[in-house]
């Protein structure tokens, strides 16, 4: 997984609440065998009409957010199916952090092992930035400090954001969690062999 | 003696493997299951990182999600569902993973086949690429859905890194009406707590109505956890755990089922167990429930009216509800029972069960389906079908009008030929009324087996009791 860098962009303003991942990535998009190639797909029942054209109303169909790393969002943003072709459409478009007042817990967790960065903040946080959004304002997302930062009439904004230290550390050094847990595999024998003894059918139990 | 402790927590002390620096825990896993649509990528992963798989034989496959339902014999003709199959079938291969094909009679829905199978069983952890993996929570087996990343941990170690949860009761207290179901209760359950209440919490569902649910309701309760936005839902084993995992093809040999069984009835929640919230709700308030907007809390009873957002005072909301109510053409005050139906979608994870279809059958006996309605009924596994079959409710639907299919998800998420077109209106017994969930603009409704097949008969949303 990438480095988690710092990001300096506009920031694409989605004001819905309970964005489900079948409204991120439809289903007809999940019958592929790789994790690449699904930006052109994210959102794609607002995003085109139902000849495949543009609809131009559309946030990501207009020229200024054409290039955002940041996602302003509603609440229970991902709520839904567990499907990681979420995250993945979402990184192929190219966005990076996701800002909301809540996630829905398996998305949230996708988006870590993806290099997505996602914040929750308090409501009127993100509706204050959702106007900045709207405004097309420069954003710095600084993962490190943990705070986000943009500039509006002159005057700089800052606003911290808390993260699980875990999580903050995977994202920075683009950890891989399964070389991490392997690298504790003895455990994991341990574990078995006390299991084995205390509930055995869970081993004797053939699967044919 | 050591203090009393939830369900959830005895399933999650005894799974932890260690516990890391930074506050995370590795868990366990028991049991996988595994589909064709959020695998490959994961078994990719495994083979460019050159890792073998742990334990094949605490893992099951099937592919269900884009499977045909028609005229199996002639195989997929989907060419992208078509390679998406294969490649789970040669992956399995190639790692020594049981996988249950299309044709075979045991094939079905991930999360009917697990308990019919016993290859659920209490106090497991169980995952899966599937967020109605809380399905298996019925039998007091902690059970969560995963992503594709993390479905490549556990193929490669067996464990998942994970922070715990809290602990959430919902208490349904006292007896439920006759003609009221498991599906009704879910749904009032998301009601009134919403689609985001159970977030960061393992739900467990307590009280009388629960204890009195069969082991196929109880499933249909923990199956909507997530639409309640729990990624876990349980409730605690007892007698009728026991008894119907008894003699099941991966459940314990007899010499091993006493141990076993006295080891389920030990994880029960303790008398006095804390839990971080309490929701509780009267069982005998429920009448049939249906949904009337595109999020599973958009919840009313059958013999309610449309919701009207001018009644709503929080503006966010209110906005959401005007953009359900359009999407789902409806106009606000029409009393539910006016709101004509074009199909009828009977079987998901949800609702694809023997009894389901029982039910289903019961109001379908003997009457017509009303002639503008397309009604299918998809049965969640092979043996359900099978057992359907052998009960002759079959030729009940039959005759009745209902179109009987094979075993999969079907139009539960329209992955495969099945689903609306635009603007059609489902009764589904699914668990998703999303925006373009069974369809790119089909507007579904939620409700319980009997409710869909009443609103098959009667043509528009029906209470099922009044048949």
């Amino acid at each position: 997984m990438e480095k988690f860098k710092k990001i300096e962009s506009n920031a694409i303003p989605l004001p819905m609440v309970n964005v489900d991942t079948d409204m991120i990535i439809p289903k007809q998009f999940l019958k592929t065998i790789k994790r690449t190639g699904l930006g052109k797909n994210l959102f794609y029942e607002l995003r085109y009409d139902e000849k495949d054209a543009p609809i131009d109303s559309f946030v990501l169909n207009q020229d200024k957010y054409k290039d955002s790393q940041i996602l302003i969002t509603g609440k229970n943003f991902g709520c839904g199916s567990s499907r990681e072709h979420a995250p993945w459409s979402i990184l192929d478009y190219g966005i990076k952090c996701i800002i909301a007042s809540s996630f829905a817990d398996i998305f949230y967790n996708n988006c870590f092992k993806n290099g997505i960065l996602p914040i929750k903040l308090d409501e009127s946080e993100v509706a204050k930035l959702q106007k900045a959004a709207e405004n097309s304002l420069s954003f710095t997302i600084d993962l490190e400090n943990q705070k986000i930062s943009y500039f509006d009439k002159n005057i700089n904004h800052e606003v911290s954001f808390e993260l699980d230290k875990a999580k903050k550390t995977s994202l920075l050094e683009g950890l891989d969690d399964i070389g991490l847990t392997l690298a504790k595999v003895n455990h994991i024998s341990d574990f078995e062999n006390k299991q084995k003894s205390r509930t055995p059918w869970l081993y004797s139990q053939q699967i044919k | 003696m050591s203090a009393p402790k939830t369900l959830y927590d005895k399933i999650w002390n005894d799974h932890l493997v260690s516990a890391n620096e930074d506050g995370t825990s590795i868990i366990y896993i028991d049991r996988h299951l595994v589909h064709e649509v959020t695998s490959p990528q994961a078994f990719e992963g495994l083979k460019i990182a050159k890792r073998s798989i742990r334990k094949p034989n605490f893992t099951l496959a099937t592919a269900d999600h884009n499977i045909p339902t028609t005229n199996r014999d002639e195989g997929i003709s989907d060419p992208e569902s078509k390679l998406q199959v294969d490649t789970l079938e040669e992956n399995c291969k190639e790692h020594g993973i049981t996988f249950l094909s299309m044709s075979d009679k045991r094939q079905g829905i991930v999360h009917i086949i697990g308990p019919e199978q016993g290859f659920t069983q209490p106090g497991m952890t169980i995952v899966c690429g599937d967020s109605h993996t809380s399905t298996h929570g019925a039998f007091g087996a902690l059970a969560w859905g995963i992503g594709t990343s993390e479905v490549e941990h556990v193929l490669a170690t067996q464990t998942l890194v994970q922070t715990k949860a809290k602990n959430m009761q919902i208490n349904i207290q006292g007896e439920l009406p006759l003609g009221v179901t498991a599906k009704d209760i879910v749904l009032k359950i998301i009601q009134t707590i919403g689609t985001a209440g159970g977030t960061g919490y393992v739900i467990e569902y307590t009280g009388d109505a629960i204890k009195s649910l069969t082991m196929e309701g109880r499933m249909t309760v923990c199956n909507m956890s997530i639409e309640a936005g729990a990624r876990a839902g349980l409730i605690s084993p007892d007698e009728k755990t026991i008894e119907y995992l008894k003699g099941r093809p991966f459940s314990p040999a007899e010499n091993e089922y006493q141990s076993a069984s006295d080891y389920w009835l030990s994880l029960a929640s303790d008398e006095g167990a804390a839990y971080d919230k309490t929701v509780n709700i009267d069982a005998s308030d429920i009448i049939p429930q249906v949904t009337w907007g595109t999020s599973p809390e958009d919840v009313v009873s059958i013999d309610g009216l449309v919701p009207n957002p001018e009644d709503e005072s929080d503006e966010t909301k209110k906005k959401s509800m005007i953009r359900a109510l359009e999407y789902m053409g409806l106009v606000p005050n029409t009393p539910l029972k006016e709101v004509k139906v074009d199909k009828v979608f009977i079987g998901s994870c949800t609702n694809g069960r023997i009894e389901d279809l029982r039910a289903a059958s019961k109001i379908a006996k003997d009457r017509k389906v009303a002639d503008h309605v397309n009604a299918i009924i998809v049965p969640g596994s092979g043996l359900v079908k099978q057992q359907a079959e052998e009960e002759g409710l079959d030729k009940i639907f039959i005759e009745s009008g209902f179109e009987w299919r094979e075993p999969g998800c079907s139009m539960c998420l329209a992955m495969n030929a099945d689903k609306l077109k635009p603007q059609e209106r489902c009764a589904s017994t699914s668990n998703r009324n999303f925006e373009g969930r069974q369809g790119r603009g089909g507007r579904t409704h939620l409700m319980s087996p009997a409710m869909a097949a009443a609103a098959a008969i009667n043509g528009k949303l029906s209470d099922s009791r009044e048949i």
